[in-house]
């Protein structure tokens, strides 16, 4: 049992190095990082409000796709009243014509990789 | 009222087309032309009536290829194996082979025929589908989700007209000019005309039939008994691919 204020030294050296990322990230700044959206419209408001699109913008995509493909029913009518088409190249980035400091920026920090633009065609990349 | 529409659109299709000419090429195509507020052509039967006496006249007539093939971003690959094709021309004793024979006419024989897909009402592409990718619409047309084609091509083996084409490779780097008013495709999935159905939720009849200046093309309602296709149907004797089959195609040719 003499070993004992080595074995909490040791340990506490263990501990310090396995939580090394989160001190490190702390000291640095980056734990509270948080994606800086740029908006380059000058619409006022989105197809639903800021805070659903966050969250929710792919089960409205998903939604819009299976009723536009299935359905044939391309208009979208907002919680505003406001009509719109249902398209992501010609609806969405119209407004967010800034896909890689918009749509990229957060798919990057989620770790998300939607393969939407595979086929779905991004305006200024043709232009 | 039908033919009133037709020709207004095709009228101001021709006027759009002179306008953008004065700038020379079509260098940057946006998708202007699609307003939401347009209420979509309805139809119960959608079919095409193609007069191939009109199309014989026009040799290296290729407008209707190009036009469809432009708007619907589909590439253009050399390779007959990995080819991807909504519209071609194919040699008539090929098209018609079971109406063809020995000492037929040379030059029908030879006549470059047009042929895409069908749109069948008893579509066998749509029964072997494993994930319901494909299906008939309520107004008859063969639709397509690319989202959900798993590649399995099926359909592509079920297709008794050989419409349906195969992305082998990523599509893109071989589309000369991108058109933004309809996707493009990926690699792994199937595709074939889906009768300009973008087009026509929008009040806008297909491609092809708007870009044949020889009028040899028509597009409307065979459900219809006033419909031009109809009255085309009524007046001349019409053949359709492989009748046998029971597949009921809608393509219909006028010889």
């Amino acid at each position: 049992m003499q070993d004992k204020s080595k074995i909490v030294i040791g340990l506490l050296i263990f501990l310090v190095i396995i939580t090394f990322p989160i001190w490190y990230n702390l000291a640095g700044g980056k734990a509270t990082y948080r994606p800086d959206l740029k908006y380059v419209t000058d619409a006022k408001e989105c197809v639903a409000p800021t805070d659903y699109m966050t969250s929710n913008h792919m089960d409205l995509l998903n939604e819009w796709r299976d009723e536009v493909v299935r359905d044939k029913d391309r208009v979208y009518m907002s919680f505003n009243g406001n009509k719109y088409d249902k398209s992501l190249t010609n609806t969405c980035l119209d407004c967010h014509s800034n896909k890689a400091d918009f749509c990229d920026k957060c798919h990057d920090y989620m770790s998300v990789d939607p393969y939407c633009w595979d086929c779905h065609i991004i305006p200024e990349e043709v232009h | 009222m039908s033919i009133d529409r037709r020709k207004f659109i095709k009228m101001a299709s021709a006027a759009a087309a002179m306008g953008l000419s004065g700038f020379g090429a079509f260098e940057r195509v946006l998708a202007e032309d699609i307003i939401p507020e347009e209420l979509p052509l309805t139809g119960k039967r959608w079919a095409m009536v193609i007069d191939i006496r009109k199309c014989a006249e026009q040799e290296d007539c290729h407008e209707c290829v190009n036009a469809c093939h432009f708007h619907h971003n589909v590439p253009d690959i050399e390779s007959r194996e990995e080819e991807i094709k909504w519209i071609w021309k194919e040699q008539f004793h090929n098209v018609f082979h079971e109406q063809s024979y020995k000492y037929i006419d040379e030059e029908l024989g030879h006549q470059p025929t047009l042929v895409f897909c069908n749109h069948c009402d008893n579509p066998p592409c749509v029964r072997v589908c494993p994930t319901k990718s494909t299906w008939k619409r309520d107004d008859g047309v063969v639709m397509m989700d690319m989202h959900r084609c798993i590649g399995c091509r099926y359909c592509v083996a079920a297709c008794p007209y050989g419409s349906r084409s195969f992305n082998w490779k990523d599509p893109v780097p071989d589309i000369d000019k991108i058109y933004e008013g309809f996707p493009t495709r990926c690699k792994g999935v199937v595709e074939k005309c889906n009768f300009c159905a973008e087009r026509l939720a929008r009040g806008i009849e297909p491609a092809c039939a708007m870009a044949c200046k020889h009028d040899a093309l028509t597009f409307g309602d065979m459900a219809d008994p006033q419909s031009e296709v109809r009255k085309l149907v009524r007046e001349h004797y019409t053949l359709r691919r492989k009748p046998g089959l029971g597949t009921e195609p809608q393509v219909y040719y006028i010889i």
